[in-house]
């Protein structure tokens, strides 16, 4: 390899420069942090500032004490709010997510196929409410949603319906939040894998007698499946832990985990439990990370 | 290769961007409506432009947005740097320790949920305030290291993927025409990947700026950024402020986007052009 060869000049010390600053501050800021939630979610909740008891304390005999309490964890499945909130959560995620890909595959597909200059527009569109402030563009939903929104009024002018339809706090309005705010997210891994399809792959699928869905079923789709992959998770784990759409657009009755952590840690005060929660969360969605980081890098292989 | 698409796709794909742009023109519409039920539209007195005024006259939303950006432009420099350091790290030395686990580490930022990333910052900054009194209380340095760490990942996938899709041929001419590797950093590759690093410095300074999660748990009293403001103000529902508010932000955004596109598509021309 000539690029080994010639960097290897680098020499150990200016690579380990290089990299030592981004690791030592995502070491330090990003997975240390993860070991204090931990401690944390075995403490006890207590009336103090901070509110959780020490774990490791000296006692009066100078001994060293060790409190390792599962309480929390206890707690987390005796109460069936906890349970119900992450499978809802994980329902929610999963439904939103087989939407985005409902609604965002056709459009990668189509941007992919279209001539040069339309794509560059049609992505710089897929892009820019990505640019723009998340909740504000979930504010937006309220405003199309509510009884007497947008969608209501439309549609009660239009004479389709005579009472205003409930939307807004509703299940539904959650979805369509949720779709929305993550469809670039879909859109653009499928972009990226479809852009670098062999399209005389189809032609050839044609000529030799395939229907257009029939090709389309039989290659297009096994040849994009890394895209779908590493979209959906994009999607999936995220929209798992979400807090922002459900508390503006679910309603009081919206039960997800995000919002429960949430709850726990700022209205209860109970930081041991949210602890709890957030390391429950973690179990669930480290496998999902580490196969959508598989999946990125046999993509980015894929493209040398 | 041909650029047939059916009238499926076709339909397909204005319903798709209808869906994603008719919520953002609603509310540049209704930022014009007199009447404060925000979704009637009052046409004996619109359009007016009676709440932009209050908006620019609103200390409490002034004062947020103020925070919000000094935060935005200190993690966006930051950002940059960690993020800059680490794609190139990443794409550029293809075997060292801790490769596999800088990669993991610069990859799980982008799908961790917020709300887990923002209550582990905080109970670290708790924890390192017991043990050795630094950070003293939370406010603008605790939430912008909280957002330096999560947009530094995004910086570093930019820079990374524009590496990634960069010959080293002209860093090798210049190493072997005896450049030290430092030299070569700052006349080839930083030119090179500088379309990337703007626009990570750009991605960063949005995702600060639109941070509420990560904020509201590292945030300390008297610094409430704007989204903290605005999720507050909308959770009581709908107001004309608001949607002042997302216009203007749509307003920026777009000319900067269309900007920095046009700015880029005409370095990459320049760059394919013969020399």
């Amino acid at each position: 390899m000539r690029r080994t060869h010639t960097l290897r000049r680098f020499g150990i010390t200016g690579r380990g420069l290089v990299v030592a600053l981004p690791y030592v501050w995502l070491l330090l800021f990003f997975v240390v942090p993860f070991a204090i939630v931990l401690k944390i979610s075995f403490s006890d909740v207590d009336l103090a500032i901070p509110p959780y008891k020490p774990l490791i304390e000296w006692t009066a005999k100078n001994a060293l004490a060790i409190k390792i309490n599962l309480n929390n964890y206890a707690f987390l499945f005796t109460d069936s709010l906890y349970l119900n909130a992450l499978v809802n959560s994980i329902k929610v995620a999963f439904i939103s997510t087989l939407l985005c890909l409902a609604v965002g595959y056709p459009m990668a597909y189509g941007i992919a196929r279209s001539t040069p200059s339309t794509r560059n527009l049609l992505l710089l569109l897929v892009i820019l409410p990505f640019w723009t402030s998340l909740l504000l563009r979930v504010y937006a939903w309220i405003g199309l949603l509510k009884a007497n929104g947008v969608i209501n009024n439309v549609l009660i002018s239009l004479g389709l319906i005579h009472e205003p339809l409930t939307m807004l706090y509703t299940p539904f309005a959650m979805y369509v939040g949720i779709v929305y705010s993550y469809l670039p997210f879909m859109i653009l891994p499928l972009y990226a894998n479809l852009e670098k399809m062999d399209w005389q792959l189809l032609e050839a699928a044609e000529d030799l007698g395939c229907r257009p869905y029939q090709a389309f079923y039989k290659i297009t789709l096994p040849l994009s499946r890394n895209g779908m992959l590493a979209g959906s998770m994009l999607v999936f784990i995220p929209a798992v832990g979400e807090f922002v759409i459900p508390a503006l657009l679910g309603g009081p009755n919206a039960l997800m985990i995000g919002r429960v952590l949430w709850d726990e840690f700022f209205s209860n005060r109970a930081w041991p439990v949210a602890s709890a929660v957030a390391i429950l969360l973690l179990i669930i969605l480290v496998p999902f990370m580490m196969w959508y980081q598989s999946v990125q890098a046999r993509e980015s292989a894929g493209a040398r | 290769m041909n650029y047939r698409r059916s009238y499926f796709i076709i339909t397909c794909i204005a319903f798709g961007f209808a869906f994603l742009y008719i919520p953002i023109l609603s509310m540049v519409v209704f930022s014009f409506n007199a009447s404060k039920l925000v979704t009637v539209w009052d046409s004996a007195n619109s359009p007016t432009l009676k709440w932009y005024y209050s908006l620019l006259h609103n200390e409490e939303i002034l004062d947020a947005a103020w925070i919000s950006l000094k935060v935005a432009v200190i993690n966006a420099s930051g950002a940059v740097i960690l993020g800059t350091l680490a794609g190139f790290g990443l794409a550029r030395f293809t075997r060292f320790r801790g490769r596999f686990t800088l990669n993991a580490m610069t990859t799980a930022p982008l799908v961790m949920p917020e709300v887990i990333t923002g209550l582990s910052l905080l109970l670290l900054f708790v924890a390192m305030e017991q043990l050795i009194g630094w950070p003293a209380g939370r406010g603008l340095t605790t939430m912008t290291i909280g957002h330096m760490t999560f947009s530094m990942a995004y910086v570093t996938v930019v820079v990374q993927s524009r590496l990634a899709s960069f010959d080293t041929a002209l860093e090798e001419a210049a190493m072997d025409l005896g450049a030290r590797p430092l030299k070569v950093f700052f006349v080839i590759t930083l030119p090179i990947i500088f379309p990337a690093i703007l626009s990570g410095w750009l991605l960063a300074f949005t995702l600060s700026w639109d941070d509420l999660v990560i904020s509201s748990f590292t945030s300390g009293p008297g610094s409430s950024t704007l989204p903290m403001v605005v999720f507050s103000k909308v959770r009581l529902g709908v107001s004309p402020e608001i949607n002042v508010l997302a216009t203007i932000t749509i307003t920026v955004v777009t000319l900067m986007i269309v900007a920095v596109s046009f700015w880029m598509a005409r370095a990459s021309r320049l760059e394919k052009a013969p020399v």
